[in-house]
């Protein structure tokens, strides 16, 4: 089965289209915010290629045509953004402010977390750049001294929880306002919550793809102090 | 044809990005470059909008199915996250959800702060509130 497949193109684009395209089902039926479009293909496929057998590198063949395409999907985030231009000069304050404090956060609380579990500087900077966008998080991990391939891991584990976690944590966390809520996306989940905001509403993916620029450039100039801490 | 020369345009800038990651020695994405050229050029009208928008609304639109590849790939380094699975685990849900929360809180309070103002300076230019929160004239 795999010497077949790993021949053919078309398997891996076929299967990542026909999945997705069977989560957006399952979304429509149940409504439900768990029932997530994303999350729902990737157990799919992995399930397939499990169960058949076939490497990730047969899928990865065809798939990754799909996957070029997130260079121009970014680059074409600054049409919505332009389109809400009046909001950033209406409220810089609080789009700057929120994501500094953000960004604060993420630094302070890997910090801590990663010298309560007693982290070695290697594991440490490997998780430093988990919420930015994976193509600088990269960079700033092997830059660091990380190890490159866990912080793509995490930044995609952390867009994934952001994407699936956005709605209900800012039900519960009483964040109503639109501009908020995108930035609250993108600061935390870059690209990967920035699909999900764009759902939300207009306001809500301009803001999430601000974020994914500021929050990126941030990054790179905080870890450079935070990643001389442990 | 109209798809081939809006694609043309984000496809030509996503190139320059790529050109421009190359060259400056700094760790950032050629879509960042991308997202901030294409930025400057709907601003500065050199770039009019109505010649890239449809293609980049259906970029964006499926922008979450180009997402699955990457995520399926996590199977093929399970035995590299294997030793460190706990601390991943905690500190991305931690981290994730107490960013989220604290950039959502923090800029929602700064807009309502100002909304309230710009409200105060309203009334003060004598517009008269009633007491049941309505404007009255």
């Amino acid at each position: 089965m795999n010497e077949i497949l790993s021949q053919s193109i078309f398997f891996g684009i076929a299967i990542t289209l026909v999945t997705y395209e069977i989560g957006l089902w399952i979304k429509q039926k149940t409504g439900k915010a768990i029932a997530n479009p994303l999350l729902i293909s990737v157990i799919l496929i992995v399930a397939v290629l499990l169960l058949f057998h076939i490497d990730y590198e047969t899928y990865a063949n065809g798939a990754q045509y799909i996957s070029i395409f997130l260079t121009p999907a970014t680059v074409s985030l600054a049409v919505p953004l332009y389109r809400q231009l009046e909001l950033l000069k209406t409220y810089p304050k609080a789009i700057f402010g929120g994501i500094i404090a953000g960004v604060l956060t993420a630094m302070v609380s890997v910090f801590a977390l990663s010298l309560m579990f007693g982290l070695n500087h290697e594991q440490y900077v490997t998780l430093l750049p988990k919420s930015i966008t994976t193509a600088i998080g990269m960079g700033i991990s092997e830059k660091m001294g990380g190890i490159v391939t866990i912080t793509v891991v995490v930044i995609i584990v952390t867009g994934i929880l952001g994407n699936i976690l956005a709605d209900t944590i800012c039900r519960l966390c009483k964040i109503e306002d639109p501009i908020a809520k995108g930035l609250a996306i993108g600061t935390s989940a870059h690209a990967l919550g920035t699909a999900k905001a764009m759902e939300l509403g207009e306001i809500e993916g301009a803001m999430s793809s601000l974020s994914i620029v500021v929050c990126g450039i941030l990054t790179v100039i905080s870890v450079s102090i935070f990643a001389n801490f442990i | 044809m109209k798809y081939v020369k809006q694609f043309s345009i984000i496809l030509g800038i996503s190139f320059l990005a790529e050109l421009l990651e190359i060259l400056i020695p700094f760790p950032i994405a050629a879509s960042v470059y991308g997202l901030v050229i294409m930025l400057v050029g709907l601003i500065t009208k050199l770039i009019p909008l109505e010649k890239v928008e449809t293609a980049a609304d259906f970029l964006v639109d499926a922008m979450s199915i180009m997402f699955v590849p990457a995520t399926v790939g996590i199977m093929a380094s399970v035995d590299a996250l294997k030793e460190m699975l706990l601390p991943i685990c905690v500190i991305t849900l931690v981290s994730t959800i107490l960013i989220m929360i604290v950039t959502g809180r923090v800029s929602q309070h700064i807009i309502r702060g100002q909304k309230n103002r710009d409200v105060a300076a309203v009334a003060m230019a004598g517009i008269k509130v009633t007491d049941d929160g309505k404007e009255g004239k």
